[in-house]
């Protein structure tokens, strides 16, 4: 369900009574509906669905599961010595 | 691309749309092949305005005779990276080169919407006479007809071909062997994703453009090189996926793709995502895959890669004994799947 | 793409599959309960990654799958009136009502288009003020937000030739029934990250408590869902029942607070019929009174419109994670994605047309890899 991709925010303005912006994923860019997230501004990611960010991604979160993984190495590592 | 109808005269008298007169058979017909289709199209054959082409046929001992038809329906029909007009050349062209002839002669026939602007017939004109030239191939006859407003969708072209497949070169769908490697020419998809950017109500900004373009000289070469090749197919609708099922339920063989292998560009792999598309089912219009057998496989990548149209060329997986009509491939995060046929057309999707 | 490659990556992926193996002890049973997660889990093959004591099964997260019969019918009966001008997102277009899909419908003449956006809707109707634009506003929570924005600014803008045939659902309720189903087999969850953005987790967090379940709110990619599991399994070896976020870097805690606000605004909860299920109670939304100007429902009056199920596919058994596709005599044969029988089969993100489209209906393929 819901199909979210992370594109970076390059443009933030109004168009008439909504705040829009322009999002690129990956060399891809499409208008995106920004108003449910009021304080993007160019150069956060955001995930999109249905043409709407619903949520700014958190960059110290999104490497959490990378320190983990290099955790379970360092102990793995420790284990075989 | 070069705007082929900024360097077209206007000469269509005092219409500048199609008209149903156009395809009445009277003056407006002949005004029409006189102004429009001639100077772009006509050459010595085809300027004999007869109702069929007589040619002139030189076949070695041996050769045999490649014939092949396809209409092309697209919207829209001025599309980044080609036009309607390129695509129906280039579509029919590959068609054959694939099975390993070297096109010669075409037709072409034109279902023109009642309103299509000349202009636009003008610079379609022109792109196919430029896709002639770079393919190598004559178009020697033609056919316009004409209907009502709402009744067609601006153009459709149909486009026929025959070329000449040398003695010792047999291809075929079914020929595929298991230790076979796959080569494909290219990045995939770039044509359905080209597309769909200007696609009313699906637009996004991207630099990418279709892959269209013509594969004879490319096949020649790797076939001269390779006679043995045993199978050939471009990717058109349904994609990569669809040609190697293709391939493997005519062949009986299985096919093992490695996903980290196969190249898509950045922007297809983006545009893909946003749209809910899986790449491997997206139509290319300008890349081909074939069968080769193990001995070859380096070599010919090498070859292909220092032509043109095959600079990003890739082997993508192997033809197995296994599961025999069965395509899989291994994802790049390690696990396993089957890539089947689609149902129908993929639509973009929210979940 | 960054956010996607790096969650990818198949040492990374292959390193939690191992530490996955290394934690289990007794075997469980894990529902994923979004269509995405699902999606995602047999595009990479993630379930053959896993050891064999872990079993997945498949939830109710497809927004279309779950669209029950009669709505699909109501929406043929708007868009099959003179004037109307019917939108809807792709994959509602192949999901057969009683009487065919909307693309049938399209052969037939009537005018139906795909849209990306609800806003898309929205401005086909501006750009056509003489045509009625109804857009079929289906999906969870995720979905909600952007489709109540099109129809709070139609009231705003007063666009009156705009309307939604809503037909909104909500996941807890669903889950809820799972759970408390006398033949739950379902022991550990992988919430709904996406609808997590918008809601937060904190409704789950009773869910968790009354019903003993751990719940770990999760993210879409190969990494994302191997972490997803790992967690869950190690709360079930630990004998915890709480809900943990795994999908922490696009998931807050209290959700989106403009979305939420808006929600509260356009919707209310309600009861609603999930294809395959049945009703399950305040598990939907639909238009506040505010907004009857919109509601599609009335204004075709099509809301009195019943359309019973067919009884032959096991759609609801597999929503509810008691069965998996390849159990059903009818999975493959009959029920096929040109012919799909039930909810599952409709959509790709049900779990019957996902296993499908991965050829699991195939002979030699294996159900599971043997844990390495």
């Amino acid at each position: 369900m819901c199909l979210g991709i992370p594109g970076r925010v390059i443009e933030v303005g109004r168009e008439r009574d909504l705040l829009m912006g322009k999002v690129d994923f990956g060399g891809v860019a499409r208008k995106v509906c920004l108003e449910h997230v009021p304080d993007a501004v160019p150069g956060d990611y955001v995930i999109v669905h249905v043409g709407f960010a619903l949520s700014k991604l958190d960059e110290q979160e999104a490497r959490r599961v990378f320190a983990l993984l290099e955790e379970m190495g360092r102990l793995e590592g420790g284990a075989g010595q | 691309m070069k705007d082929l109808g900024a360097s077209c005269p206007v000469p269509f008298g005092r219409y500048d749309r199609i008209v149903l007169g156009h395809g009445s058979g009277g003056r407006l017909t002949a005004n029409l092949i006189r102004d429009l289709f001639m100077p772009a199209l006509g050459g010595e054959i085809l300027s004999r305005l007869e109702d069929q082409a007589v040619c002139p046929v030189d076949l070695p001992a041996g050769a045999r005779l490649a014939f092949t038809t396809d209409s092309f329906v697209v919207r829209p029909i001025f599309f980044p990276g080609g036009d309607i007009g390129s695509l129906a050349i280039h579509g029919t062209v590959n068609d054959l080169a694939v099975g390993g002839a070297r096109p010669l002669l075409m037709s072409a026939a034109f279902i023109l919407e009642e309103g299509l602007p000349l202009e636009e017939l003008a610079r379609i004109a022109a792109s196919m006479r430029a896709a002639c030239d770079r393919s190598g191939v004559q178009l020697v006859t033609g056919d316009t007809k004409v209907v009502d407003r709402g009744k067609g969708d601006k153009v459709f072209i149909t486009t026929s071909g025959i070329g000449v497949v040398q003695p010792g070169v047999s291809l075929s769908i079914s020929s595929a062997r298991a230790g076979d490697r796959l080569l494909v020419s290219g990045p995939v998809g770039d044509h359905g994703i080209a597309i769909l950017s200007v696609r009313e109500g699906l637009e996004f900004e991207t630099q990418l453009v279709s892959d269209s373009a013509p594969l004879a000289d490319l096949t020649r070469v790797m076939l001269e090189a390779c006679p043995s090749i045993a199978c050939m197919r471009d990717p058109t609708r349904g994609g990569l996926s669809s040609a190697l099922n293709e391939m493997a339920a005519a062949s009986k063989v299985g096919v093992k793709l490695q996903e980290t292998a196969i190249p898509i560009r950045p922007s297809v792999v983006a545009a893909c995502e946003v749209l809910g598309l899986d790449p491997l089912y997206v139509a290319c219009e300008g890349r081909l895959v074939a069968a080769v057998g193990e001995a070859d496989a380096e070599r010919l990548l090498e070859l292909v890669r220092s032509h043109p149209l095959g600079r990003d060329a890739a082997l993508i997986g192997r033809v197995v004994e296994d599961h025999p009509g069965i395509v899989t491939l291994l994802s790049r995060a390690g696990g396993e799947r089957v890539v089947s046929l689609l149902s129908g057309e993929q639509l973009p999707r929210i979940c | 793409m960054k956010f996607l490659d790096e969650y990818r990556e198949a040492d990374s992926v292959q390193r939690l599959a191992d530490s996955i193996a290394r934690t289990v002890k007794r075997p469980w049973t894990l529902m994923e309960v979004c269509g995405g997660q699902t999606h995602s889990i047999v595009r990479y093959g993630v379930d053959r990654l896993l050891p064999p004591q872990i079993e997945l099964v498949h939830g109710p997260g497809c927004p279309v799958c779950v669209t029950p019969l009669e709505t699909i019918d109501r929406a043929h009966a708007i868009a099959s009136q003179t004037g109307v001008l019917f939108c809807s997102f792709g994959d509602m277009l192949r999901v057969p009502g009683s009487h065919g899909d909307l693309l049938q419908l399209k052969s037939a003449g009537c005018d139906v288009r795909i849209v990306y956006s609800p806003l898309d809707a929205l401005q086909l109707a501006e750009a056509h003020p003489e045509r009625r634009v109804v857009f079929f506003a289906v999906g969870f929570e995720t979905t909600a937000p952007a489709n109540a924005m099109a129809v709070h600014v139609a009231r705003k803008r007063c666009i009156a030739n705009f309307s939604m045939l809503v037909s909104h659902v909500r996941v807890p309720p669903a889950i809820e029934a799972i759970f408390q189903s006398p033949d739950n087999r379902v022991q550990g969850l992988l919430g709904p990250g996406h609808v997590c953005t918008v809601m937060g987790t904190s409704e789950y967090e009773p869910l968790a408590r009354k019903c003993g379940v751990p719940i770990v709110i999760g993210g879409f990619e190969p990494l994302d869902l191997l972490e997803g599991i790992w967690m869950t399994v190690r709360q079930l070896e630990e004998g915890r029942a709480q809900v943990e976020n795994q999908y922490r870097r696009a998931v807050r805690p209290e959700g989106n607070p403009a979305s939420l606000r808006l929600l509260q605004e356009v919707f209310e909860t309600v009861d609603r019929k999930w294809r395959g299920i049945g009703t399950i109670p305040a598990s939907g939304f639909r238009l506040r009174e505010q907004y009857h100007a919109f509601d599609a429902e009335r204004i075709y009056g099509v809301g009195d419109l019943r359309t019973e199920e067919s009884t032959v596919c096991i759609s609801g058994e597999i929503l509810r994670g008691l069965k998996k596709p390849p159990q059903c005599p009818a999975f493959g044969k009959e029920c096929t994605p040109e012919t799909p029988l039930g909810a599952t089969m409709v959509s790709t993100e049900g779990a019957c047309a996902a296993y499908h489209a991965a050829g699991r209906h195939l002979p030699g393929t294996p159900e599971k890899r043997s844990a390495s």
